[in-house]
């Protein structure tokens, strides 16, 4: 595939828009439907097509093995770990009333925060699944 | 009026997608037949208003599973088994059609879809249609049930998925076998040498 014109253009113009409208789901998620599962997805998404398109070494250049691994415990980590920063303030696990100064600004610090880490968990292990499946097909 | 016209359209749609993936024999057409089969569930859960399962839905079912099975299929050199006809479809047959009548049977106590007085209705989302706008400040009760008030169980989800991303490492993460490199024979070898 990676002498078809028309592929590679159409991949190159799309692929920003994929990922552009990635970052809108997950940081609109809270206004309109969406979320870091489906952010995350649809990122993973844009680098699948970028993997189709220009072939496996090209897109583990962009994103290397080691950081996909890091990226996906690191979305686990800070997840967890805003319900230890709520437990050391005072309120329950995953709380995030005490997060901010108002309860509501708390809580939209949480959500985002804890969105995120979905976003960077789900991205990771899409594209980790991905390349053990096709780098498998490699001589 | 009109969305029971669409829903109409798109479970037909749905039956004959079903019934073309029992029936064809090639697994790349099947998979695309898949592919099709969760994009068509997806345009359902619009109809229904369940923008955010839709999206799940559209994004993972018609999206990556797709692209994962044909990766699969790519792997597996597309063996194409030819189907004999030799066994009798009795049997199967009665077990499917008790099954399904039973099915049908269970969806006559369903309570109606959208019914204010069905128990699903009546016992948190109450609570959350009405307190989570001024508790979480986020206009979409979906988002602040799924990550705030359920939070727990958000977690949990994302430990999975972790978990899966781990256990296709462990099995399918290094580097593809060479014929000197089989587990088996490196297992022996270290026998041996011990």
């Amino acid at each position: 595939m990676k002498r078809n014109p028309i592929l590679r253009i159409v991949a190159k113009f799309l692929i920003p828009l994929i990922i552009l409208f990635a970052l809108y789901v997950q940081f609109h998620g809270d206004f309109g439907p969406g979320g870091g599962f489906q952010a995350g997805v649809i990122f993973s998404a844009a680098l699948i097509l970028y993997a189709l398109v220009f072939g496996l070494e090209a897109a583990e250049k962009i994103i290397p093995p080691h950081i996909l691994r890091l990226l996906a415990s690191a979305g686990v980590v800070l997840y967890a770990s805003v319900g230890v920063v709520s437990l050391f303030l005072g309120a329950n696990y995953l709380d995030y009333s005490v997060l901010g100064s108002t309860q509501i600004k708390g809580q939209h610090l949480g959500i985002l925060l804890v969105e995120l880490g979905v976003g960077m968990t789900v991205t990771a292990v899409m594209l980790i699944i991905f390349f053990a499946f096709a780098g498998r097909g490699r001589p | 009026m009109i969305d029971l016209i669409i829903n109409i359209i798109l479970l037909t749609f749905l039956a004959i997608t079903a019934i073309a993936i029992i029936r064809t024999t090639n697994l790349f057409a099947t998979i695309m037949l898949f592919g099709i089969f969760s994009l068509l569930s997806a345009t359902l859960f619009v109809v229904m208003d369940a923008l955010d399962v839709a999206f799940t839905e559209a994004a993972v079912g018609a999206g990556i599973s797709t692209i994962l099975m044909l990766t699969t299929l790519a792997l597996t050199k597309n063996h194409n088994e030819k189907r004999s006809h030799a066994h009798r479809p009795w049997l199967p047959l009665a077990v499917v059609t008790i099954t399904g009548m039973a099915l049908v049977y269970g969806t006559l106590d369903i309570p109606g879809f959208g019914d204010p007085a069905a128990p699903a209705n009546t016992h948190v989302a109450q609570y959350y249609i009405n307190n989570a706008l001024p508790e979480t400040g986020v206009p979409n009760i979906v988002t602040a049930v799924l990550a705030s008030y359920r939070g727990f169980d958000t977690l949990g989800e994302v430990a999975v998925i972790f978990t899966a991303g781990v256990a296709v490492l462990l099995l399918l993460g290094g580097k593809p076998s060479s014929p000197n490199s089989n587990p088996r024979t490196n297992k022996k070898r270290e026998e041996d040498e011990t």
